[in-house]
C-alpha cells in the first residue's frame, strides 16, 4: 500500500534499485527527447523569432531564441505532460498540474488586486490617504468615504486568522450573503421562473405546423419534467404517465447535453494537437 | 450577541434592502445597488487572501512534514510567486518610487508585448495558463467516452433515448453529418434547441424556487449554516 501511495506521489520510495535506474532512464530518455526535438525545431526555422512580437534574448547553436520561442516550448512541454497523464499518473503530470495551480492562483491574485482592490478601494479612498496624509500631495477630486464600511468588512474576514477575533469575519460573511439572498429573489424570480414561463406559454400558431409543434414540445417537455420532480403527490394514474413522458424528456436531455459536452472537449482537444502541430512542430496542415 | 445576532440582524436588514430596491426605481435606491455591488467586489478581493492563505497553508504543512511528493508543492509555490511578482512589478515600481522617492525601475521585466504592466503576466497566461487549461479540459474528452464507451447500453427505452440522443448530438457535430445530409446536423440542432432546452428550463424553475426559499430562510435567520459552528 505503501509502496502504491508513494508510486502515486511519483516519489519513488519503495522501489528496487532496477526499478528505480528503470524510471530514471525513462525520465531522462523523454526529456532528451523533448529538448532534441526543440534544438531540431529552432534550427531548422532559426528559431521562433520569425513570428511577429518578441525579443532576442539568446543566440545559442545558430539559433535565435526569443520570449516567445521559450514560450512555445514551456507550452508544448506542459500539454504533453499533462496528456501524459492518458498513460498512467507520473511525475510529468504532477508538476505541470502543480504548476498550473500555482500559476492558476497567482493570475486570479493579480486580477483581484487591479480589478477588485485597487480599482474600487485604492483608487477611490486609499489613494487620498496615501498621497495627501503622507506625502501632503494634492490629489484632484475627493475621497469616497462611503468605502470605509466595506474596508472594515474586508478586515474583518482576514480576522479569520485570529482564533480570538474569529468571530468578526461572520459580519462580512452576513453582508455577503445576505446581499447575495437579497439581490437573487427579485431578480431570479424574473428572469428564471417569470420569462421562462412566458416563453414556454407562447401561443401555438397552428398556421405553421413546424412552429406549432415545436412550442408544444417546450411545453409538454416543462410541464412533465416539473411534475416528475413534484414528490408531494403519488405519481400514479394520469400524474404517473406524465412523470414517465417527463423521464423521456430527461433522458433526451441528458444525452444531448453529454454528447455536446463530449464535442465540446474534442474541439479543446483537436486544437491542441493543431497547436502542437503547426506552432511547435512548425508542420503547416493544408485545408 | 457579537457572535450570532449581529450578523443574523446584518443579513436580514441587507436581504430585506435588496429585496425592497428592486421594486424602488429612484436614483438613490439605484446608486444603493452599485454601491453594494463595488463593496462586494472589494469583499471578494479581500477573500481572495483567505484563499491564498488555504493553497499555501496546505502546501507549506506538506513540505515541512516532508510527505511524499512535497517537492510538488514546491512547484505550486514556483507558479505563484512568479506570476504574482510580474504581475505586481510595476505596482511595486510605482510604491517604490512614490514612498521612497526614488527613481526605480523595473521596465526590463515588462517589456514582452510592449510597455504594459500586464506584460509578464501576459507571457504567463498565453504560454502557461490558457495551454493548461485548453489541455486540463480537453483530457476529459478521453475519459467521458471511456466512461460512455463502458456504461452505455441500451437495455431499457430510457438508456436507449440517452444513447440515441447523445449519438446524434454528437454525430451532428462533425462535418461527416452535414456531407451526409444536411438534415442530420440540423435535427441535432432542433434536439439542443427544443427537447433539451425545455428539460434546462424546467430544470431552472424548480432550480429558482429552491434558491429562493434558500434566500427567505437566511434572510429570516431559520438558515444559519453560513455562521459557522459556536
Amino acid at each position: 500500500m505503501a509502496d502504491a501511495d508513494n508510486a502515486a506521489a511519483g516519489t519513488g520510495q519503495g522501489e528496487t534499485g532496477r526499478q528505480r535506474a528503470l524510471r530514471l532512464a525513462a525520465v531522462a530518455v523523454l526529456l532528451g527527447t523533448f529538448a532534441a526535438v526543440n534544438v531540431l525545431i529552432f534550427q531548422k526555422e532559426g528559431g521562433h523569432s520569425l513570428r511577429a512580437g518578441g525579443e532576442l534574448v539568446w543566440k545559442p547553436l545558430g539559433a535565435t531564441v526569443t520570449w516567445e520561442g521559450i514560450g512555445i516550448v514551456v507550452a508544448a512541454g506542459l500539454t504533453l505532460a499533462l496528456y501524459s497523464f492518458l498513460y498512467a499518473d507520473n511525475a510529468f503530470f504532477k508538476a505541470a498540474e502543480h504548476l498550473y495551480v500555482g500559476v492558476g492562483l497567482g493570475y486570479s491574485l493579480v486580477l483581484a488586486w487591479f480589478q477588485y482592490i485597487k480599482a474600487e478601494l485604492y483608487v477611490p479612498l486609499v489613494k487620498y490617504w496615501v498621497r495627501e496624509s503622507w506625502l501632503g500631495e494634492q490629489v484632484p477630486g475627493r475621497p469616497d468615504w462611503k468605502l470605509i464600511v466595506p474596508m472594515i468588512l474586508g478586515l474583518f474576514l482576514l480576522a479569520r486568522f485570529v482564533r480570538r477575533l474569529e468571530w468578526m469575519s461572520r459580519w462580512a460573511f452576513a453582508f455577503i450573503i445576505g446581499l447575495g439572498a437579497g439581490m437573487s429573489i427579485p431578480l431570479f424570480i424574473d428572469a428564471q421562473v417569470l420569462r421562462q414561463v412566458e416563453q414556454t406559454i407562447a401561443a401555438v400558431r397552428f398556421d405553421a405546423l413546424l412552429v406549432a409543434l415545436n412550442t408544444l414540445v417546450l411545453l409538454v417537455g416543462v410541464i412533465s419534467v416539473l411534475i416528475y420532480f413534484y414528490f408531494s403527490i403519488e405519481h400514479r394514474g394520469a400524474v404517473g404517465l406524465v412523470s414517465k413522458i417527463g423521464i423521456w424528456f430527461l433522458m433526451i436531455s441528458f444525452g444531448a447535453s453529454f454528447g455536446y459536452t463530449v464535442m465540446g472537449r474534442m474541439a479543446l482537444l483537436v486544437g491542441r494537437v493543431q497547436w502542437l502541430i503547426q506552432d511547435w512542430l512548425r508542420i503547416p496542415i493544408q485545408g | 450577541m457579537l457572535k450570532r445576532t449581529v450578523p443574523v440582524a446584518i443579513a436580514f436588514v441587507v436581504g430585506l434592502w435588496f429585496v425592497i430596491q428592486y421594486f424602488v426605481p429612484a436614483g438613490w435606491s439605484q446608486q444603493s445597488l452599485t454601491d453594494a455591488t463595488n463593496w462586494a467586489k472589494i469583499l471578494l478581493g479581500f477573500a481572495y487572501i483567505l484563499g491564498l492563505y488555504s493553497l499555501v497553508h496546505v502546501h507549506w504543512l506538506r513540505i515541512r512534514r516532508r510527505q511524499p511528493g512535497y517537492g510538488y508543492s514546491l512547484l505550486v509555490y514556483l507558479g505563484l510567486g512568479v506570476t504574482v511578482a510580474l504581475g505586481m512589478v510595476g505596482e511595486v515600481e510605482k510604491a517604490w518610487n512614490l514612498l521612497a522617492g526614488g527613481s526605480a525601475s523595473f521596465a526590463d521585466f515588462q517589456t514582452y508585448g510592449g510597455p504594459n504592466w500586464t506584460s509578464g503576466v501576459d507571457w504567463i497566461y498565453t504560454y502557461v495558463l490558457y495551454p493548461a487549461s485548453a489541455t486540463m479540459f480537453s483530457i476529459l474528452a478521453f475519459f467521458i467516452a471511456s466512461a460512455a464507451y463502458r456504461t452505455f447500453r441500451a437495455r431499457t427505452l430510457e438508456a436507449a433515448l440517452l444513447l440515441v440522443a447523445a449519438a446524434i448530438v454528437m454525430f451532428g457535430r462533425v462535418p461527416l453529418s452535414a456531407a451526409i445530409d444536411q438534415a442530420i446536423p440540423q435535427f441535432a440542432d432542433w434536439i439542443m434547441a427544443y427537447p433539451n432546452m425545455a428539460v434546462k428550463r424546467a430544470i431552472l424553475i424548480g432550480v429558482t424556487l429552491g434558491m429562493v426559499a434558500t434566500s427567505l430562510r437566511i434572510i429570516f435567520g431559520i438558515e444559519r449554516a453560513y455562521l459557522g459552528g459556536d
